[in-house]
């Protein structure tokens, strides 16, 4: 090979890397090929793969679940399109980073007390508004409140019930008073409601204009449709490579990937499991799968026939196949549940307890310990809960006759399930959003007086271990009562979890991102736009 | 022309005790969907104390007879309120939507009117022939096709496989009249195919019905070419039912887009009348539901009246 064809070979091969279009091994492969030593191969893969990230362009997003109904209330948040643009134009105390650390967003730093019933957090200084007003803790301050009092509308009050106080020290600190001790406060300061938003100086939060402290201003839009925003150049932190940036509301799955492959748009926030393989064909386009901490769960309730005898729960969570579960309803995109709420993707995981495994004749001995032979049981489920529930349910009626179980498969109406038949029905099929800890999760729906309790649970034992875990400032000490919990859940609780699944969604070959993407919502932590960029 | 002028204040005196009784109807279906509409904005992640603040906020404690009354006091000075969830007025929320929808429906009539009634001239003309036969499978192929599986097909031709038309119809501020058109075209194509099978099939079957009548065998028998004999005789008394079907189908154009707007992502009020509903927004719904209800009503009223200027007899009626 001449030099010239060799250059150009290398030009082709760095490419490649930067897109994403080659694996390592290849690329040294090819490398050796054109004559290039091996060391020298390493050092071009590594400033080819690994680029600066470089600023300019306009990044378009499509998304799914916009409504026109949609408003900025952060109290309301409900829909995706809510959640997204919230990470766009406001900011929160703290975010999840892309590793699945906690990290700064307003917050530069935070401390608490001995006992951890006293927080305090510390305001970036840098931080302004759109407006150019500066960020004061009088702003977090009162946009916390925002979720607290009786008259607060905010779907977000349960979180924030220990808050007995919210004090402003000075202009950038912020302190929390709980009736008891939590560790977690840092943590739960990501939950996508607690936007900070500016002061109405009245104890309020003007939330109706749209001003925020985030990565991106508000150009323009309309909810359900489009939304147009700008880079502000002020931001606090590190990032926002784009210059403008669209988020479009394509709520059809195919119109969404459609417009991905015909370059209308240069990210999708999800991918239909269905036509991923179909997708993947294209060059263009790169898929992620982020394994998360969303749940599919089916709680029966442990205070009602057959479901108070914990031989019949466990031979119930026996019966299901869950791995034909995840590669015909998931199509593969999802991570084994093993009946206790706790997915690999939150922080304390205890990675060493045994897989509970699909195991009939296991089943079949238990319900004849419990005089429970031929049991039959109803499941309740609809469309609506998420993709392919009611065919899950349909299938895992299947799996249980195997264990001489009869499993009617109900189905309800999409409209009112989670009014009418989740807490209200003895078995059902449920879909959780991830929550950033095992203790924001197991004080939602595992607590024995929890409003959501959805199996209705009552274990002493894991509750005094909640308690404890709560206030515990000690990670090792911290892990090893959620490892407890976790073994007492899944023997003794009331709950079937089949799976955690993935976020699925795609990307344009020529948008670049970091090495790692954040598990707390789709496209990297719902913050891709101010953390990816286009490659040059 | 003063029997025109009875008849229209008549029907539009009728038309809006038709449209008190949708409103009536509209306001008990959602009133009977499941769920209310403080469950519907909080979601799943409501309590029962955040149910009632914001049941209390937004006046679901009064009846529902009191909360439609108060409604309708409004709505009879046209003032239809503001919607539950955003609180903004129903005007703002649905007024340019609407405007896009009525966009689209017209750009989709002027190419569809035009187009098929030419072509059912012509295929009247050339009754029988392998065209007329052609046409006829075509328009009732794409007739007897679900909408949206037409939009998927004009997708995978005109802009995945040949990149010459947008698959998404995004509108955006400061876009010129063509980039509109562009943008919009794939929307309106769907519509006109859609359409124009019912509008060409009534103009070849009124023509040719009108083929067998003495005036026309005059008409032949003077020596008259065969499309003038068409245009010039048959025509003119065949408007009666193709101004019927044209406004049958206008109406259509309007109402029936939601599927439209969904496969092209165009911001149409039907997707704001799917939200409406799901959110049990009610005077949102009930907003779109009168505009739909009107225009029907309306278009009927145009075509009767049209029916009778084109026709002398009933324009001088004995």
């Amino acid at each position: 090979m001449t030099k010239i064809s060799n250059q150009k070979m290398m030009d082709r091969l760095a490419e490649a890397a930067r897109t994403g279009g080659i694996s390592r091994r290849s690329f040294m492969h090819y490398s050796a090929a054109a004559g290039v030593t091996a060391s020298a191969a390493t050092g071009l893969w590594t400033t080819a793969a690994n680029a600066a990230p470089k600023k300019g362009g306009t990044f378009r997003f499509g998304i799914h679940d916009g409504n026109s109904s949609d408003t900025h209330d952060p109290g309301t948040y409900v829909s995706r399109q809510q959640i997204y643009l919230a990470h766009q134009y406001r900011s929160y105390l703290t975010m999840i980073n892309p590793d699945g650390s906690l990290g700064s967003d307003l917050a530069t730093s935070w401390e608490a007390n001995a006992d951890a019933s006293v927080w305090t957090f510390e305001i970036n200084p840098n931080a302004s508004f759109h407006s150019g007003k500066p960020v004061t803790a009088q702003d977090v301050k009162d946009s916390l409140n925002h979720h607290r009092g009786d008259s607060s509308t905010s779907a977000a009050k349960a979180l924030l019930t220990s808050v007995t106080d919210i004090q402003t020290d000075g202009d950038h600190t912020v302190v929390i008073s709980l009736a008891q001790g939590i560790a977690d406060i840092p943590w739960l300061m990501t939950d996508y409601h607690f936007a900070i938003c500016p002061s109405d100086g009245n104890g309020g939060i003007e939330w109706k204009s749209g001003d925020g402290s985030g990565p991106y201003r508000i150009d323009g839009g309309d909810w359900g449709t489009q939304w147009d925003l700008s880079r502000h150049d002020g931001w606090h932190l590190e990032g926002a490579y784009f210059d403008k940036i669209f988020m479009i509301v394509l709520n059809d799955p195919n119109a969404r990937q459609t417009a991905l492959v015909t370059g209308d748009v240069d990210a999708i926030s999800l991918v239909d499991l269905k036509t991923k393989a179909l997708l993947e064909r294209n060059k263009n386009i790169v898929l992620e799968s982020v394994p998360s901490a969303a749940a599919i769960t089916m709680p029966m309730f442990c205070d009602t026939a057959p479901f108070n005898d914990v031989n019949v729960r466990n031979a119930l969570k026996l019966s299901m196949d869950r791995d034909e579960v995840i590669s015909k309803i998931a199509f593969g995109e999802a991570t084994k549940g093993n009946d206790f709420h706790h997915s690999p993707a939150m922080p304390y995981w205890p990675a060493d307890i045994e897989q509970r495994e699909y195991d009939p004749d296991k089943a079949k001995s238990l319900l004849k310990k419990a005089g429970a032979e031929n049991l039959s049981v109803s499941i309740h489920t609809a469309d609506s809960v998420f993709s392919g529930a009611v065919d899950m349910c349909v299938l895992y009626s299947e799996h249980a006759k195997k264990a001489g179980i009869d499993v009617k498969v109900v189905r309800e109406p999409n409209d009112g399930y989670y009014s009418d038949v989740w807490l209200k029905k003895s078995f059902t099929a449920v879909s959780w959003g991830a929550r950033p800890t095992p203790d924001v999760m197991y004080s939602l729906a595992y607590k024995s007086d929890a409003a959501w309790n959805e199996s209705r649970w009552q274990n002493e034992e894991f509750n005094n271990l909640l308690l404890q875990a709560k206030a515990e400032l000690d990670d090792g000490l911290r892990a090893e009562m959620y490892r407890d919990m976790a073994i007492l859940a899944r023997d003794d609780g009331g709950t079937l979890i089949p799976f955690f699944n993935n976020f699925v969604y795609a990307r344009s070959s020529k948008v670049m991102r970091g090495d790692n993407l954040a598990a707390s919502w789709e496209l990297d932590g719902a913050r891709a736009p101010s953390r990816w960029w286009f490659a040059s | 022309m003063g029997d025109i002028l009875r008849l229209v204040s008549k029907r539009l005196g009728l038309g809006l005790v038709i449209l008190l009784i949708i409103s009536v109807i509209i306001f008990f279906m959602v009133e009977l969907l499941p769920g209310d509409i403080a469950e519907a904005v909080l979601g799943q992640g409501a309590t029962e104390e955040n149910l009632a603040a914001m049941r209390e906020q937004m006046g679901l404690n009064k009846p529902a007879i009191v909360r439609y009354l108060e409604w309708l006091s409004g709505a009879v000075m046209f003032d239809f309120g503001s919607s539950i969830v955003t609180q903004e007025p129903v005007i703002s929320v649905i007024g340019e939507r609407f405007m896009n929808t009525l966009f689209l429906a017209a750009y989709a009539a002027v190419i569809a009117v035009p187009f098929a009634i030419v072509l059912g001239v012509i295929v009247a003309l050339l009754r029988n022939s392998i065209f007329d036969r052609v046409a006829n499978v075509l328009t009732l192929t794409s007739i007897s096709s679900p909408e949206f599986f037409l939009g998927y097909i004009l997708i995978l031709y005109f802009s995945v496989k040949w990149g010459m038309f947008p698959a998404i119809a995004s509108l955006s501020e400061g876009m010129s009249f063509g980039q509109l058109l562009e943008r919009t075209f794939l929307p309106a194509l769907t519509l006109v195919l859609v359409v124009v099978a019912h509008m060409m099939r009534m103009t070849r079957a009124a023509i040719i019905n009108l083929l067998a009548s003495p005036y026309i065998e005059m008409a032949r028998l003077k020596g008259t070419p065969p499309w003038k004999v068409i245009v010039k005789h048959a025509l003119p008394n065949a408007w009666a039912p193709i101004i019927n079907v044209v406004a049958l189908n206008l109406a259509y154009l309007i109402t029936g887009v939601v599927l439209v707007e969904v496969v092209f992502v165009y911001p149409g009020v039907g997707q704001a009348l799917v939200d409406a509903v799901s959110k049990r927004d009610f005077p949102v719904v009930q907003a779109c539901c009168l505009i739909f209800a009107a225009t029907f009503i309306l278009l009927n009223l145009a075509a009767d009246v049209g029916a009778i200027l084109t026709n002398p007899r009933l324009r001088h009626p004995k």
